[in-house]
């Protein structure tokens, strides 16, 4: 288990971290995702005993690990540029971390480990372990090769069994997807989650692509501006954003924002048809609507003329603009109808899953949406 | 072809072939009088190729004086002097480029000040220094001086600033110490730089005739230069050919070495990036 308490990081006047606290759970698979620049990458080097923070602490299985080094803390990781040794072989990458391990200074010397016998069992030791590595990432034939001589995928897999081939505690990935193309990308997070599952280790990944922290992770920590916004399950996440930032940042589809004025629990138009379930201070709310949550509905509560269709194949996205002023875009599904820009839609959504923010803070508000009395529309419910 | 681009080339041509004659005459010169025999070099008739190939004088050369010794003695000092370098160079550049710790720009200010210094300013207090240590007339005397190269601090620190930070933090992860990253992965990625240093090095010291004259007197520590100088001092006056035929055996490991690592040499100056 690895928790960070407090952590905060400066860099000369501008502040990367502020206040990080966090608990990592042996065994998980969580996600620090961020935009880039929010101070993702600065958390995972802190984690990595790279570098070190202005303020807080660090505990490994509730060990103070301030004055260990990367190698003290036993932290495995895969950089965004794989960063293998340019000038060895692929299996000299893998083996270094091992000699540097199991050898000592003398053996570890260039002539000596020639000659002196013990350095040699333990080569030949080594050389195992990295042939068992290679087996399981399936890059034997590779071995003997230069980086230079690698593709892209290829590299990955070697940077990754530099990191497995050592037992670490805990296996830092910094944004290790970032340079694939599209394809290798999906086929390398699935193996991540499998390699995950059969090292049963602690997995720690940086990533500014939400996909991926939704579907790789047990846990996502969600950071902007040097802030930890939501550690939650992806579900959650998705579920109850915690932040209007927070809920633009997630899913795949962009999210309606819609400030509405608000009396007690009357909203304004578009919203007279629903109410909120409790009554909250203030005069604005802004109501959040994921595009891939409204359906094209005969009976639906919002109608607006359409400003904007794009067929995308599988889904369309149409951009309408209510008679109240607010834009709003959805996500058609295959089987809806392509609408024409200039003609009038009509929108269902489920109350119920519209996330309530407020429009200063940009927080998380408490309340539900919920439909208005059956009695106030009653033309629509006999539809 | 065109006409005109003919005519560009065979201009270019001839002035590369102008700058090459001018560079190489000395040396043609040289080769063609170390095979003249001791008559045919004082004949007022000019010409480039001897009338009988006098190998005697680099017979004389070997024989007349220690030449063998000299070659020798270049050997250990200059491979002397560029093993001090590169064992003081590469840790301090490592520092200098990947460590973060105070006063660092001040003191890579003081090495690039150190590269406006020619050794010459240097001379006297070095030879004071040395003559208090006792160390006058010694391989050490013609060591000692040059073992701290700021030319080579700078150029590998130019070198290991430029590869990538990520490849150093792997590396403090997989367990190696900073010393052990400066040696096992920022200095066998600089060969270039290494190669194009130790040539400039060896060249440097091969020919070197300054320090050799003040730090030693001992006939048998005389470095190759130093050692040619016998044939003039030596009471019959100068002994042309094989003065030539010795100038010649010691220009010839150089020019060898030079070929041998030209592409490397280039490499290391035009600083082509580390490709992951």
């Amino acid at each position: 288990m690895i928790e960070l308490r407090n952590i905060s990081r400066r860099f000369g006047d501008t502040s990367a971290l502020s206040d990080v606290s966090l608990t990592i759970e042996g065994a998980s698979f969580t996600s620090l995702l961020g935009p880039s620049g929010c101070g993702k990458s600065t958390l995972l080097r802190i984690i990595a005993g790279l570098d070190h923070p202005t303020s807080g602490s660090i505990l490994f299985s509730g060990r103070d690990v301030r004055d260990l080094s990367a190698a003290e803390r036993n932290i495995a990781m895969v950089f965004q540029s794989y960063a293998l040794y340019p000038h060895m072989t692929v299996r000299g990458n893998i083996a270094l971390p091992l000699a540097m391990r199991s050898m000592n200074r003398l053996e570890r010397f260039p002539v000596l480990s020639e000659l002196l016998p013990s350095a040699r069992r333990k080569a030949v030791e080594n050389n195992l372990a990295v042939e068992r590595i290679a087996a399981l990432l399936k890059i034997e034939e590779l071995l003997d090769r230069k980086p230079s001589q690698l593709s892209g995928g290829q590299k990955q897999r070697a940077a990754v069994g530099r990191a497995l081939v050592r037992e670490p505690t805990a296996f830092l990935l910094d944004e290790p997807l970032s340079n694939l193309d599209a394809k290798l990308r999906h086929a390398m997070r699935a193996e991540i989650v499998d390699l995950h599952r059969t090292t049963g280790r602690t997995f720690i990944y940086v990533t500014h692509d939400q996909a991926e922290a939704m579907s790789m992770s047990d846990q996502v920590v969600v950071i902007m501006d040097g802030k930890v916004q939501q550690v939650d399950a992806p579900r959650d996440l998705y579920e109850r954003p915690a932040s209007r930032s927070v809920a633009a940042f997630v899913g795949d589809h962009p999210v309606n924002f819609l400030d509405v004025a608000v009396d007690r629990r009357q909203l304004a138009p578009p919203f007279e048809d629903v109410t909120l379930d409790t009554a909250i201070p203030g005069r604005t709310v802004t109501v959040g609507i994921r595009s891939e949550r409204l359906h094209p509905a005969a009976d639906g509560a919002l109608a607006g003329r359409i400003e904007r269709v794009d067929y995308l194949g599988s889904s369309t996205m149409v951009s309408l603009r209510l008679p109240s002023g607010h834009r709003l875009s959805a996500v058609l599904s295959e089987q809806d109808a392509v609408p024409v820009e200039g003609e009038i839609l009509r929108l269902s959504f489920a109350p119920q899953r519209a996330d309530l923010f407020d429009p200063d803070s940009g927080q998380r508000i408490d309340a539900r949406l919920v439909p208005a009395r059956a009695s106030s529309r009653p033309a629509r419910r006999d539809q | 072809m065109t006409a005109r681009g003919l005519l560009g080339r065979t201009a270019t041509l001839a002035v590369l072939c102008l700058g090459a004659a001018i560079v190489l005459i000395p040396f043609v010169w040289m080769i063609s009088l170390s095979l003249k025999p001791a008559a045919e070099i004082f004949s007022p008739d000019f010409t480039l190729l001897p009338s009988q190939i006098a190998w005697q004088n680099y017979i004389k050369a070997f024989t007349e004086v220690p030449l063998h010794r000299f070659l020798l003695n270049g050997v250990i000092v200059c491979f002397g002097i560029l093993f001090f370098q590169l064992l003081l160079a590469v840790p301090l550049a490592y520092a200098l480029a990947v460590r973060d710790f105070k006063l660092r720009g001040l003191l890579f200010g003081l090495v690039l000040a150190g590269l406006l210094v020619p050794y010459h300013v240097t001379a006297v207090p070095l030879f004071l220094g040395l003559a208090e240590l006792k160390l006058l007339n010694t391989y050490s005397a013609l060591i000692i001086p040059f073992i701290a190269s700021v030319f080579g601090i700078f150029l590998f620190r130019q070198y290991f600033a430029a590869l990538p930070a990520d490849l150093i933090d792997a590396a403090r992860v997989d367990g190696l110490s900073e010393t052990a990253i400066a040696w096992r992965i920022a200095f066998p990625n600089a060969w270039p730089a290494v190669t194009a240093f130790a040539i400039f090095s060896v060249v440097a010291h091969w020919n070197d005739l300054f320090w050799p004259l003040i730090a030693v007197s001992d006939r048998d520590l005389a470095t190759p230069p130093r050692g040619v100088l016998y044939f003039r001092d030596e009471e019959a006056g100068s002994d042309v050919g094989p003065l030539m035929a010795a100038a010649t055996v010691i220009n010839a490991p150089l020019v060898l070495g030079f070929l041998l690592a030209q592409r490397r040499f280039i490499q290391g100056f035009t600083m082509s990036g580390l490709k992951g």
